[in-house]
């Protein structure tokens, strides 16, 4: 074996590969264990009920939203941060981390308070007609609050080591700001991005804490998957809450796959030849 | 195209970077801006590119004021020190990018071709598909110029080139940078702290300090009657003695040097370490052998002056003298300045 200068490395190997098993597989095999004591037609029968359908929906296009809004918010967001000074910036900065930081639940009341009809946006919001408390949109208010630090933070390093010579060529070659900001820095933000997208839109699909407050939970139009799946474990039906949470698992799964592909490909100037 | 700066100013918040230059640049020529860091010669260049706006003054292209075209409208090449490459582009992309962001459109294939034009150029035909990351520095900054050319500049800026390059690429590079310029026949501004690299390449050096212009001239014209002792300093190894000046003469120990035209009282004056010979006996100043130094093809002795002053000197490397030796030591070319 080649001699390496850091000792201990099959010792921390061990250790780093034991605890992955304790915490991150050994669950989700119990999860896939547990779905899988039902039959092949018990399982589908759950999965495709109606009401877990509508669960689907709501949750998967709520997470779509927040995080489509989060993507342009985000990343706005991000390059205000790096590229202006301004007073209060460091407070701005080190806001961004609160959504993290703050209890989901918490979150999820402050958020219900604001947007009740009776509120500080809910009262004006709803004199437009618009109400969020209760809604879908309520659920794509708390989705976005609780992952935005995702695209922020993926970004904001990325956009820092941008080398300000890229922009100041692209216009020393007659390039317009936008066709710099699309064909030069865009790119260049692009892993970032789908690493702070994919991340966002995990979060959203998983979150629970901050939704069931504002979101009303009415089965068929704001009960995410999350809520139906505690609904089933409340019931002590654990077979069914696992299954439910199958179905999550392996969209999560799916669409983390998806994205690092996206990543590779967007990557693939870095390779070395 | 001809490029005339008339008192250009540019202050950085309480810095003032540039103060008040005048430079005239011929078309066709190959100017070196040379200074330490700090001079201001990297915002002058910033400043004819559009890349900084100028406090005062104004920048003439040709009869147009410039002073505040944009930088995407000026129509300057720049080449930037770290290449400033598109790392997600292929050197092919890189070069074409600002044809295609260009007003004047170009056909596919005209833009293809005028790539393969370029690559011949800078000698990286092979390399058209590759991407930065693949390449040696060397030939990213050849892109780079490439790139920089294909907008057919009317002048072609460059910020230390060939600075983040080892020696020998350095070299290359330089000569064949002079080669694609006298081939071309853009005007060129580019700007090094590097004085070798200046006089080896440039029809004319701009000497700079603090924000001033202190010299500008031929390479000869700069090496050998160096304005004041700054440049002389910066130009290459230089000894300094000082010397007392009294009606036209340099007097360092008692001996004598020409100063005509420089006012009596405090001097100076600097020699390289070439133009010294060692003498056992006979004229010159006194001093004695603290040191030899080998070198491959010199020796150099570092020695003291009776009145203890330092000074270094090359000599063949057969001279046979020792640390400790007393002897004299003659000046040849001596210049003379009166101490600032």
């Amino acid at each position: 074996m080649r001699r390496r200068v850091l000792p201990g490395l099959p010792l921390a190997l061990g250790i780093t590969l034991v605890y992955v098993g304790i915490i991150v597989v050994l669950p989700l095999a119990a999860l896939v264990f547990k779905a899988a004591s039902l039959g092949p037609e018990d399982y589908w029968r759950i999965i495709s009920s109606d009401r877990a359908f509508a669960s689907y929906r709501v949750t998967v296009l709520c997470a779509l939203a927040a995080t489509v809004f989060n993507l342009f918010f985000g990343l706005s967001l991000a390059w205000v941060l790096v590229r202006y000074r301004f007073p209060g910036r460091r407070l701005v900065d080190a806001l961004v981390d609160l959504p993290f930081a703050l209890p989901t639940a918490v979150a999820g009341i402050a958020l219900t308070t604001l947007f009740a009809t009776n509120g500080w946006f809910g009262g004006p919001l709803s004199l437009i007609g618009i109400k969020v408390a209760y809604t879908p949109l309520g659920i794509i208010v708390a989705m976005s609050f609780t992952s935005i630090p995702f695209i922020v933070r993926t970004v904001q390093p990325v956009l820092e080591e941008l080398d300000p010579a890229l922009e100041e060529a692209g216009q020393t070659l007659g390039a317009s700001d936008l066709s710099i900001f699309v064909s030069v820095i865009l790119p260049l933000l692009t892993p970032a991005l789908l690493a702070g997208v994919s991340l966002s839109f995990a979060r959203s699909l998983g979150e629970f804490g901050a939704i069931i407050f504002i979101a009303g939970n009415q089965p068929f139009s704001t009960e995410i998957t999350a809520l139906l799946a505690f609904i089933r474990l409340e019931e002590y039906d654990y077979p069914a809450s696992a299954a439910i949470a199958s179905v999550m698992l392996l969209t999560a799964f799916v669409m983390l796959t998806i994205t690092n592909l996206m990543q590779a490909r967007a990557l693939r100037y870095t390779a070395r030849g | 195209m001809k490029i005339r700066l008339d008192n250009v100013v540019k202050t950085f918040e309480t810095f003032r970077a540039v103060h008040g230059v005048s430079l005239d640049i011929e078309s066709g020529e190959l100017v070196a801006l040379l200074g330490p860091s700090g001079s201001g010669k990297t915002t002058i260049l910033r400043m004819v590119a559009g890349l900084e706006y100028a406090d005062g003054g104004a920048i003439y292209f040709g009869d147009e004021n410039a002073t505040d075209i944009p930088v995407r409208e000026r129509g300057v090449g720049f080449v930037f020190q770290h290449y400033a490459l598109f790392p997600h582009m292929t050197v092919g992309e890189n070069i074409a990018f600002g044809m295609k962001v260009s007003k004047v459109k170009r056909s596919p294939q005209a833009i293809a071709e005028r790539v393969k034009e370029l690559l011949d150029l800078v000698q990286l035909g092979g390399l058209k598909d590759r991407f930065p990351g693949q390449i040696s520095g060397g030939q990213r900054q050849r892109v780079a110029l490439a790139r920089a050319l294909a907008v057919d500049p009317r002048v072609l800026l460059l910020d230390e080139p060939f600075g983040a390059l080892d020696a020998n690429v350095r070299r290359d590079l330089r000569r064949w940078l002079r080669k694609i310029h006298d081939e071309l026949g853009i005007t060129t501004i580019f700007v090094t702290h590097d004085q070798e690299e200046a006089l080896d390449l440039a029809d004319r050096v701009v000497i700079l300090d603090k924000g001033k212009i202190v010299q500008e001239g031929t390479p000869e014209a700069v090496c050998r009657t160096p304005a004041n002792a700054f440049v002389m300093n910066f130009l290459g190894d230089a000894n300094r003695l000082d010397a007392d000046i009294r009606g036209g003469k340099a007097y360092v120990d008692d001996i004598a040097f020409e100063a005509s035209g420089v006012a009596d009282g405090g001097g100076q004056i600097l020699f390289r370490p070439a133009d010294v010979t060692w003498r056992e006996h006979g004229h010159g100043i006194a001093a004695r052998i603290l040191r030899v130094i080998d070198r491959p093809d010199s020796r150099r002795v570092l020695a003291m002056t009776g009145s203890g002053q330092p000074v270094e000197f090359d000599t063949a490397p057969e001279f046979p003298h020792r640390k400790g030796e007393q002897g004299f030591i003659d000046i040849r070319r001596p210049r003379v300045y009166a101490t600032a």
